[in-house]
């Protein structure tokens, strides 16, 4: 880990000139950092190094998020992503809950620590006083303790499976989260496993989705980042309307940036608000890449 | 966990890509990127972004009452019902939202009913795939559970039409508009921009609606695609409707299917979904002739999905029984 002032062309915006723009189709997808990034877990694959201690985003409160619905609603945006960093570990997160789906449907990711009996049992009411979907992401990185607990940290394992079935025991039947952290994980023998895994505590309709690693922050610290090869180029696509940031935005405490993934990225960031954002930008990214080939989607 | 000390306490400093930098340096980095529109040009901005389209689609009718379905799934059966139904209840037109093969057996006995019945139909996304040529039926499904019974549904669907119904297929619309009474409406098979986009009703959220109802110059439009009903009167008058499918039951339980009805009202326009009984026995014994799933069969005979669950939201999911 160096310090100082980022010198790589990987960092420096804008010095590829061949770099493809994406157009903004529609805002259909609208994320919050509503955690910042700061976690209670410090997860070694980690692609903004989320930590207790990362300040480099700060929790958001229900009055800063307020302003982003109001635009979010006379743009016609569908649905909203709650992220962080730990989304429960902000204190205001039920509230911000609670008003988000007055205008949309919700789905909050979580590493499920946070999800006691008592939270569960508030966020199945909330879930019922909205016409719209309320959805819980909790993440795992591996099938047992010994692989989950190398990422996420000793004793995770058992906490997070337990956050689960509090979920489960309440009707909220959440999508287990993997990344191929361990390349088993996305394999069919991989799969069968967590969703054996969830039938084994009593999750009868098990829901389970793969996501590939971003080669960034503490992941890029584990496995050594992007190679120069990784990169888009004008012409690999026809559209780029298979990328997320064709149709969606980040609001932070910063601001607004691109999309999830480029938070800790400074050209990442678009505006103030969402009116300033609505142009396209340029896939100048290694991290572009992995969306384009991987078709990273928040869709299950 | 040897790999633990390796991430540095974050006191003071921000990472920047993988790197650590002093937690100023990086927010005066952020800050100096993104536009800063004036207030009147972010009203503008947003004006721009939500701007309506201008589409030469001629518009059908003006009717008094038409009856409305999606995704035959090959289902004759209650095609055949359908039709029948439709008469009785006295309507001038009958639409089909696409979808006329997959699921189901013996897609080609669909054709002459179609044309028996005088239905205008739009392309659905298998329409637009057999057409086309395409390998898969581009459903949209994101999980391979879901993707592993739409692959068996389209080829055995693309092996057994003709290319004459192929043909047939490729020469339909992909959206027409019609008039209800008062109402215009678009028709399209998953939403006004892709032939391939669930609309399901909680995850299709008023603002959103209204949004799309305003680009498209319309009263509100009609889809499908999804395989579940269901109606949301807008706060600006704007309807938007979910017609269903005819080819499977609605996930609720009942071996019935459902198709829309639209009346012009004096104040408006009725939205009616009318559940619809056929000779599911029959249908599920020539799929098992056919050698379709015993999980497409189990479906037609308790009313239950079993395949392509996936993709259903939380608030769908949790009302579903597998």
């Amino acid at each position: 880990m160096t310090t100082g002032a980022p010198t790589s062309e990987v960092n420096a915006p804008g010095v590829r000139n061949s770099a493809p723009r994406v157009h903004l189709s529609s805002l259909d997808t609208l994320w919050f950092q509503v955690g910042g990034t700061l976690c209670n877990l410090t997860c070694t694959h980690c692609f903004i190094s989320c930590s207790p201690t990362n300040h480099t985003h700060e929790l958001m409160t229900l009055a800063q998020i307020r302003p982003y619905l109001d635009e979010a609603v006379r743009l016609g945006v569908r649905e909203y992503y709650f992220t962080g960093g730990e989304p429960f570990i902000n204190k205001e997160m039920e509230e911000i809950i609670r008003e988000t789906l007055r205008v949309g449907p919700v789905t909050v990711l979580t590493n499920g620590l946070l999800l006691d009996p008592a939270r569960c049992d508030r966020l199945a009411a909330l879930s019922a006083h909205s016409e719209y979907s309320f959805d819980l992401r909790i993440s795992l990185d591996g099938y047992n303790a010994e692989t989950n607990d190398a990422i996420r940290g000793e004793g995770t394992f058992d906490r997070i499976l337990s956050g689960v079935e509090h979920a489960g025991a309440v009707g909220i039947n959440p999508v287990l989260t993997v990344t191929e952290v361990h390349e088993e994980n996305g394999t069919d023998d991989g799969r069968r496993r967590f969703l054996r895994l969830l039938a084994e505590i009593g999750i009868d309709r098990p829901r389970l989705k793969i996501l590939p690693v971003f080669k960034l922050g503490a992941e890029a610290e584990r496995t050594g980042g992007y190679q120069g090869w990784e990169a888009l180029e004008s012409g690999a696509a026809d559209t780029w309307s298979h990328l997320q940031c064709s149709s969606c935005r980040m609001v932070t405490d910063l601001g607004v940036w691109v999309c999830p993934i480029l938070v800790n990225e400074p050209s990442g960031r678009m505006g103030d608000r969402l009116a300033d954002t609505l142009d396209g930008f340029p896939l100048d990214h290694p991290a572009c890449w992995t969306c384009h080939v991987h078709e990273v989607s928040c869709r299950t | 966990m040897s790999d633990a000390r390796k991430i540095p306490a974050h006191r003071g400093m921000a990472t920047w890509g993988e790197r650590l930098v002093p937690l100023d340096d990086f927010r005066e980095a952020a800050l100096g990127f993104g536009r800063l529109l004036r207030a009147e040009e972010r009203v503008s901005a947003i004006s721009a972004f939500v701007a309506a389209d201008a589409d030469p689609t001629p518009v059908e009718g003006p009717y008094e009452r038409v009856a409305v379905f999606g995704g035959i799934y090959s289902n004759t059966h209650a095609l055949v019902a359908l039709l029948e139904n439709a008469a009785q209840r006295g309507v001038e037109a009958v639409y089909c939202l696409g979808d006329f093969g997959g699921f189901g057996p013996n897609p080609e006995k669909v054709w002459p009913l179609l044309e028996a019945g005088g239905v205008r139909s739009i392309q659905g996304n298998y329409e637009e795939s057999l057409a086309s040529g395409r390998t898969d039926c581009n459903c949209g499904y994101a999980d391979p559970r879901d993707n592993r019974f739409a692959d068996l549904s389209y080829r055995y669907t693309e092996q057994s039409c003709s290319m004459g119904f192929k043909a047939y297929m490729g020469g339909l619309p992909q959206r027409r508009r019609i008039r209800v009474g008062t109402s215009e409406l678009l028709l399209v098979h998953g939403s006004p921009r892709r032939i391939n986009e669930f609309l399901f009703e909680s995850t299709s959220p008023v603002p959103f609606l209204e949004t799309m109802c305003a680009e498209i110059r319309a009263d509100g439009f009609l889809c499908s695609h999804t395989g579940l009903h269901w109606h949301r009167a807008l706060p600006s008058g704007c309807d938007v409707v979910n017609v269903g499918v005819i080819g499977r039951p609605a996930n609720d339980g009942r071996t019935d299917v459902w198709y829309t009805l639209l009346s012009a009202e004096r104040d408006g326009m009725g939205v009616e979904f009318v559940p619809l009984a056929y000779d599911h026995l029959a249908l599920a014994d020539e799929m098992r002739r056919a050698q379709l799933p015993e999980e497409f069969v189990r479906t037609v005979l308790t009313g239950w999905w079993t395949t392509c669950l996936e993709v259903l939201p939380a608030r769908e999911r949790a009302a579903s029984a597998h």
